[in-house]
């Protein structure tokens, strides 16, 4: 799945800072049916987290109420220059990861 | 045909070359019901959550399908060429694309809309089969190369051999059809500015899309659109890729000359 | 009938009377009773205090596919003050709990930003359970509305 993250180029040490992401996810509701009447089933992106340096820093639980091609900016403080890294997966199981480099400034 | 002399005498200018003027007076400039200075873009008349998700970059969703299409653009399987190979950096070369687009082509003798330019290059020039319409791959594309041309005004090019196409797009622009038994012009030109249940008319211009549509939940082309208006006055829909379709896009893109392209943009 | 009786009728009658006038009051309280009961199944929050937590969400929705909201809430995010779990409660959508965030210290600031579908005209609520255990709630109702067009390309 196209994912694309955001962070702001440069951040400042001990400073929360915004964090987004979006994914490009049906996040099908399992309340829709097909042109031959048959119920298309539930699959949403129901599990994300975000690690910072290896240390989870954010996680959202997500059912069918988030919007399709889900979006989320959350904030985190930074700590040292390095990876936050998103994963993710969806009810079918299929996984998703993409990963962004924190430049920390003193 | 009346020849009109200037007043003060003037020179006298041969007739064979009155009688080209008037041909291309009357085939290129028809009457333009909105008037360039009164022409608004779709996005203006949304509700501001949309406003602000078209002008966030990042919160639009529509860039989702962009990124797509620049990862599709510079990928190449085994000997075929990718797009970069003979466009090299899209952001140079595909400037402008898009905001003259539909354009007619010569080869083919028809309406080419830029999802159709696209798959041609493809067929044509990889030797890769045609993406199919409407698909994740080909909006993809379709809104990578139509964001290279973000903030370009719309300036497209009806000659004589377009002419007829055109023709044929007005005359079905202020034909009533469907069940509803309505023209696009009954809404886009005489009622828009005022609300149809919750919503307002637009001028009906186009030039969000390609763009994310927050009824679709999706990213989808100016052609699936144009199907759902049909739709809208329970008129059949004519197919994706067919001749009506992309002789309206041509009509629609001359109504809209001066507009900026605000591909991916964001709608209800 | 003797007096007493009578008045005793007359005074069953008036009581009845009054009885149906009390009746619809009852039936309003009992529907905005509804939300506090939902809120609590879901979050186990039995009587989040209002404050601290603001939502800001439209008033009047573009399309329910998609209404953007951002939940605020208001905490230093300290070791000891910070917000654990944030609910996002929409009362009437067929699956009321849309989303649930973990939030810690390391978030540094209470603030999540998201598109959530709405099925209809309904109340959004946001749960904030702190690191104390205390809970607070943010209300905003939400006006969601048809689309004007039917749209025959939707699947």
């Amino acid at each position: 799945m196209t994912a694309r993250v955001l962070v702001p180029k440069e951040v400042k040490r001990g400073a929360p800072f915004p964090v987004r992401i979006a994914i490009q996810h049906v996040m099908e509701t399992g309340f829709r049916y097909d042109l031959f009447g048959k119920p298309i089933p539930k699959n949403v992106v129901n599990t994300l987290v975000c690690r910072y340096d290896g240390v989870e820093v954010f996680r959202a639980e997500m059912g069918s109420g988030i919007a399709a091609n889900p979006y989320l900016q959350f904030y985190t403080v930074a700590g040292k220059s390095g990876e936050l890294e998103f994963s993710w997966v969806d009810d079918a199981g299929v996984e998703g990861s993409e990963r962004v480099m924190v430049t920390v400034v003193p | 045909m009346t020849v009109r002399r200037e007043a003060g005498g003037g020179r006298r200018v041969p007739l064979a070359a009155l009688l080209v003027v008037a041909f291309h007076a009357s085939a290129a400039e028809p009457q333009r019901a909105i008037a360039p200075s009164a022409l608004r873009s779709g996005v203006s008349f949304a509700g501001a959550d949309v406003r602000a998700m078209q002008a966030d970059e990042f919160a639009n969703p529509g860039m989702l399908w962009v990124e797509r299409g620049a990862k599709l653009w510079r990928a190449s399987s085994g000997p075929e060429k990718s797009c970069s190979a003979c466009h090299g950096d899209a952001a140079a070369s595909m400037k402008g694309v898009a905001a003259r687009y539909p354009a007619w082509d010569a080869a083919g003798k028809r309406v080419l809309t830029l999802d159709a330019r696209i798959n041609a290059c493809r067929v044509g020039q990889q030797s890769l089969p045609a993406l199919a319409l409407e698909s994740d791959d080909l909006l993809g594309l379709s809104a990578y190369v139509a964001a290279q041309s973000r903030g370009v005004p719309v300036k497209i090019t009806i000659d004589e051999r377009a002419a007829p196409a055109f023709e044929r797009a007005r005359a079905l622009y202020y034909r009533r059809i469907g069940q509803f038994n309505l023209s696009c012009a009954q809404c886009h030109e005489q009622s828009w500015g005022k609300r149809i249940y919750r919503e307002t008319v637009s001028q009906g211009h186009g030039t969000g899309y390609p763009g994310y549509r927050l009824d679709w939940q999706a990213f989808g082309s100016l052609e699936r659109r144009l199907r759902a208006c049909y739709s809208g006055v329970r008129a059949e829909m004519p197919d994706y890729g067919s001749a009506e379709l992309a002789e309206l896009q041509l009509y629609l893109a001359w109504r809209a000359e001066g507009l900026p392209v605000e591909a991916p943009g964001v709608r209800r | 009938m003797t007096r007493s009786r009578i008045a005793v009728a007359r005074r069953r009658f008036l009581q009845s009377c009054g009885a149906l006038v009390v009746w619809p009051t009852l039936a309003r309280a009992q529907e905005a009773d509804a939300l506090p009961a939902l809120v609590e199944k879901l979050t186990g929050a039995k009587a989040p205090r209002d404050g601290k937590v603001t939502l800001d969400i439209p008033r009047i929705a573009d399309n329910g596919n998609a209404v953007p909201l951002k939940v605020k809430i208001e905490s230093a995010m300290t070791a000891q003050d910070h917000v654990k779990t944030v609910h996002l409660i929409a009362e009437k959508n067929p699956r009321p709990l849309v989303a649930a965030f973990f939030l810690g210290p390391h978030s540094g600031k209470a603030e999540i930003d998201t598109r959530i579908r709405l099925n209809g005209t309904q109340r959004v609520v946001a749960v904030a359970t702190m690191a104390d255990g205390s809970q607070w709630r943010g209300i905003a109702e939400v006006d969601v509305a048809e689309s004007a067009c039917y749209d025959a390309t939707n699947p």
